[in-house]
C-alpha cells in the first residue's frame, strides 16, 4: 500500500504488526541467503560448482523435510505459497471432486484445476470459523461421486482460527479422499508432522516464517518420490514435479528460517492477550475468539467504522496493520472469512493484528494507545448497527 | 494541516497534492476505485487501473501515503444504476452530479474526517471563497474550465470541509507547467473526456442492458399523437435535441425538436422548435448556499453544462423545490440541473422536473 515510512509520524518508525503478510527477516535466513547467493553454480550442473550448489540445495530439502515430517524427496521447493497449493491442486487433484473451505485464502479458492470433477463444493464454517465437521463428513460420504479433495488451511491468515485437523485428517482418510492442508500461517510457527497428522500434501511459504519472498515448499504425504504432474516442465528440476532453475539463495533462507523458528519458540498469547483485553475495552469484538487459534493473530471488528478508515488513521500513527486479504492493487476489500463466519457488516469492520517473531511489548503498547484513540475518536461518525453484534466473537 | 486530496489519477488533482504538500501540509491521497478495469479493458494483471497506477506513482514520487477507496458498490447502485433508472424515466440524467454528492463528497469525506483530516481537496476547477457567512462556490477564473455546474449539489457542510486549490489558475497550461515543475508523470497525460464509466463513449448500450425493455426501435409521433417517424432507441433523445429525426425533423416548414420522451412506450415526441418554449419551470432537490428569501430571488439560471445563464426569478417551494420564472423562454430538459447563478457565485440549484402528461 504505502512505504512504512511514508505515512509515519517523522522521526519515528513505524511499528510493524502484519507478520501474517509476512514476517520479518530472521538473523539466520538473511545469512544462509548470503552464502548461498554467493556460490557460482547451479545445481544441475555436472561440475564442481554446480555440485556445491547442489549440495546446498540438498541440505535444505532435508532440513525441510525432517521439520516437517516427509521424505526427503517429497520436498518439492517452488516460488511461494501460491504456487505449492496450485502445484497440489493440479498434480494431484485430476478428476477429483474439490472440496474447498470457505474461509480458505485465494490462492486456494482460485487455484482448482480444469481437471476437476463438476463445481466446487464449499465447506462452510461455524461462527467461530471452523470447519463445520458434520457437513464435511455429508459432503464426504456420499457414494455416487468421484473421489474428494478435500482443501483446508492449517491457520487462517485473517483470524488465526485453526480448524480441528485430527478430526479432519481422519474423515478424510476413513473416505479415501486426498487431503491437502495450506500450511502458510502455520509452518515454522509450531510443529507439524505432515506424515504423522495424515495429511496429503502441505504447502508453505518462506516470508511467512521469517525467510525471503519468492520461495516456498509443498511437502508431499505419501512415499518417496511421490508422482505430481508439474504446471511447467523445464528441464525435469525437482524430480520432474517443478521445472526451472531452484531460487536457491530464496530457498536456503527458507531452511533456515524455519529451523530458526520451530528451535526458538515463542509463546505471544501474553501479548495477545493484553492487547486484545485493551481493544475490547476500547469496543472491539475479536473475530474467531471462541476457536483455537493462532497466539499471534486477532482480528479486531469496531462496529461502524469501515476497515479502510480503520486502517489509514493506524497507518498515518505509524502502525502496520491489514484488513482482510489485500488485493494487489491495495484496496481494502470485505472479508469473505468473516462473511463465511456469519458476521455481517463486520466483515467489512476488522482489521487483523498479527504480531512478528520479533514483537516487543513497546509496540503493543503503542498500537493499544493508538487504537484506543482511534475508537473514541471515530466513535461519533460511527455507523449505528443494524441488529446486534453477532454472539460468540467477543472474548470473554 | 492533514488534508485529504482525492487523486483520480489525472494531472489536475496530482497538481493539487504536490501544491498542498509543497505550503507544508500533511497530504494524504486516496483514489476511488469505481469499477473493475479489467472489464472495460480487458487486459492489465491487476483490478487497478492505470489512473489508479498513476496516483500511486505521483504519491510515491512525492513521499506521501496513499490509499485505494474500494466504492465499486456504491458506485453501481448511486451512480450507474440511478442513471439508467432517469433514463427509464425519460429523463436526461447528470451522473456527475450523483457521483460527487454521493461517492466524493458523502463518503470520500466522510472517510477523511474519519482518518482525522482537517479538510478534503480536490482537482475541480471551482472556487471556495470565505465570505462573511461562511465559505461559498463560484466560478474558476479559468472559465474554459467551469465545472462548478456539476457541483451545485455541494451542501454547505461539505463546501466548509472542501478546498478546490486549482479555481484560480488561468489555464490548464499553467497546471501542466507546475505538474512539469514537480516532476510527475502525468504532466502531459490527456484529459478524461465524457462519462468515466462507459469505456467505448456509448452510454445506450449499459442502458439498454439494465433496462432492456427500453430497447430497440420506436415510433416518433407529434403532440397530437400522429406518427411522424421511426427511430432506433429512445435513449437517443434529449429534450431540446434536433438532431437523428429524420424526415420528421421538419414538418409542414417548420422545424421539429424533441418535446418529450416516453420509454415505457418507446415514444418520442415532437414539436414545432417555435412552439416547445416554456417561461416556468419546477425544479426538485434543491440545494441551498445561502439563505433563500421566501418571496424569491432575481439571479441568473443555467441549465445545461455548457450553456450561457439566462435571467430568472427563482422561488423555493415547500418539500425542497423551488419554481423559475425565465425573463425568456427556453427548453429546459429533465433530469438536468438548474443552477442558480449570482455573477460568479453559486446561490443554489436543483434538478429540473418532468412536465406534465407525459407519460414514463
Amino acid at each position: 500500500m504505502t512505504t512504512p515510512s511514508a505515512g509515519s509520524a517523522p522521526g519515528t518508525e513505524p511499528t510493524y504488526l502484519d507478520a501474517n503478510a509476512t514476517e520479518p527477516l530472521r538473523p539466520a535466513a538473511g545469512a544462509a541467503m548470503l552464502d548461498a547467493a554467493r556460490l557460482v553454480g547451479n545445481p544441475s550442473s555436472v561440475h564442481g560448482a554446480g555440485r556445491a550448489a547442489r549440495a546446498m540445495l540438498e541440505n535444505a530439502r532435508s532440513t525441510v523435510a525432517r521439520r516437517l515430517g516427509v521424505e526427503a524427496l517429497n520436498c518439492v521447493f517452488t516460488s511461494g505459497g501460491t504456487e505449492a497449493n496450485v502445484l497440489a491442486m493440479h498434480g494431484l487433484g485430476g478428476g477429483r471432486r474439490f472440496l474447498i473451505g470457505r474461509t480458505e485464502h485465494d490462492a486456494v479458492r482460485k487455484g482448482v484445476p480444469p481437471t476437476a470433477a463438476g463445481p466446487i463444493e464449499w465447506l462452510e464454517v461455524g461462527a467461530d470459523g471452523q470447519v463445520r465437521l458434520d457437513l464435511l463428513e455429508q459432503s464426504l460420504a456420499r457414494r455416487d461421486a468421484a473421489p474428494a479433495f478435500v482443501c483446508l488451511m492449517l491457520a487462517n491468515n485473517e483470524t488465526g482460527v485453526l480448524h480441528p485437523m485430527a478430526e479432519v485428517a481422519r474423515l478424510c482418510t476413513h473416505y479415501g479422499a486426498h487431503l491437502h492442508v495450506d500450511a502458510v500461517q502455520g509452518a515454522g510457527r509450531f510443529d507439524i508432522s505432515v506424515r504423522e497428522q495424515g495429511f496429503g500434501s502441505v504447502a508453505c511459504s518462506g516470508h511467512k516464517m521469517g525467510g525471503p519472498k519468492g520461495a516456498g515448499a509443498l511437502l508431499l504425504g505419501g512415499p518417496a518420490p511421490t508422482r505430481l504432474d508439474p504446471i511447467f516442465e523445464g528441464g525435469g528440476q525437482e524430480q520432474g514435479r517443478r521445472g526451472g532453475t531452484q531460487a536457491l539463495p530464496a530457498i536456503a533462507g527458507l531452511a533456515a528460517a524455519l529451523e530458526e523458528g520451530l528451535d526458538n519458540p515463542r509463546d505471544l498469547a501474553p501479548l495477545r492477550d493484553r492487547l486484545e483485553h485493551a481493544a475490547v475495552q476500547a469496543g472491539a469484538v475479536v473475530c474467531g475468539a471462541g476457536a483455537a487459534r493462532l497466539a499471534n493473530t486477532s482480528c479486531l471488528a469496531l462496529p461502524g467504522r469501515r476497515a479502510q478508515g480503520q486502517l489509514m488513521r493506524l497507518d498515518l500513527d505509524g502502525l502496520c496493520v491489514s484488513a482482510g486479504s489485500a488485493c494487489s492493487s491495495g484496496k481494502v476489500a470485505f472479508s469473505h472469512v468473516l462473511d463465511a463466519m456469519g458476521l455481517g457488516p463486520l466483515a467489512g469492520q476488522a482489521v487483523r493484528v498479527s504480531l512478528p517473531w520479533n514483537v516487543t511489548a513497546a509496540g503493543v503498547e503503542r498500537f493499544m494507545a493508538a487504537y484506543t484513540a482511534m475508537a473514541a475518536a471515530t466513535r461519533e461518525t460511527a455507523e449505528p448497527m443494524a441488529g446486534n453484534v453477532p454472539a460468540g466473537v467477543v472474548r470473554a | 494541516m492533514r488534508i485529504l486530496v482525492a487523486m483520480s489519477g489525472g494531472v489536475d488533482s496530482s497538481v493539487v497534492a504536490a501544491r498542498l504538500q509543497e505550503e507544508g501540509h500533511e497530504v494524504v491521497g486516496a483514489t476511488l476505485q469505481l469499477y473493475d478495469s479489467r472489464k472495460a479493458a480487458k487486459k492489465g494483471a491487476c483490478c487497478a487501473g492505470q489512473d489508479i497506477r498513476d496516483a500511486r506513482a505521483v504519491a510515491d514520487r512525492l513521499g506521501f501515503a496513499h490509499y485505494v477507496i474500494d466504492a465499486e458498490r456504491r458506485f453501481q447502485d448511486s451512480v450507474i444504476e440511478r442513471f439508467a433508472d432517469a433514463y427509464a424515466a425519460g429523463e436526461t440524467p447528470v451522473p456527475c452530479v450523483a457521483c460527487n454528492q454521493g461517492v466524493k463528497f458523502t463518503d470520500l469525506l466522510g472517510l477523511a474526517r474519519e482518518i482525522g483530516a482537517q479538510a478534503m481537496a480536490t482537482g475541480h476547477y471551482v472556487r471556495r471563497v470565505e465570505g462573511p457567512q461562511g465559505a461559498e462556490l463560484h466560478r474558476p477564473v479559468d472559465i474554459a474550465r467551469d465545472q462548478s455546474w456539476f457541483l451545485f449539489a455541494t451542501t454547505r457542510a461539505q463546501l466548509d470541509f472542501l478546498r478546490f486549490p486549482l479555481g484560480d489558475m488561468p489555464d490548464k497550461a499553467s497546471v501542466r507547467r507546475e505538474a512539469e515543475r514537480f516532476g510527475l508523470v502525468v504532466a502531459n497525460k490527456p484529459d478524461s473526456q465524457d462519462l468515466c464509466f462507459v469505456s467505448d463513449g456509448s452510454y445506450v448500450d449499459l442502458v439498454e442492458r439494465m433496462h432492456p425493455e427500453m430497447a430497440g426501435p420506436g415510433e416518433i409521433v407529434d403532440r397530437h399523437g400522429h406518427v411522424v417517424g421511426q427511430h432506433e432507441g429512445v435513449m437517443r433523445f434529449t429534450v431540446g435535441q434536433s438532431k437523428r429525426l429524420g424526415n420528421a425533423a421538419r414538418l409542414d416548414g417548420e422545424r421539429q425538436m424533441v418535446v418529450g420522451v416516453e420509454p415505457g412506450r418507446k415514444r418520442v415526441i415532437i414539436g414545432p422548435r417555435e412552439g416547445a418554449y416554456t417561461s416556468t419551470l419546477s425544479v426538485r432537490d434543491v440545494n441551498w448556499l445561502v439563505d433563500a428569501p421566501p418571496e424569491g430571488l432575481v439571479c441568473d439560471v443555467q441549465m445545461r453544462a455548457r450553456e450561457a445563464p439566462r435571467a430568472a426569478r427563482v422561488v423555493p417551494m415547500a418539500g425542497g423545490g423551488a419554481q423559475v420564472f425565465l425573463n425568456e423562454p427556453a427548453m429546459p430538459a429533465p433530469g438536468q440541473a438548474c443552477v442558480f447563478y449570482r455573477d460568479t457565485r453559486i446561490l443554489g440549484g436543483g434538478f429540473i422536473r418532468r412536465a406534465e402528461g407525459l407519460a414514463a
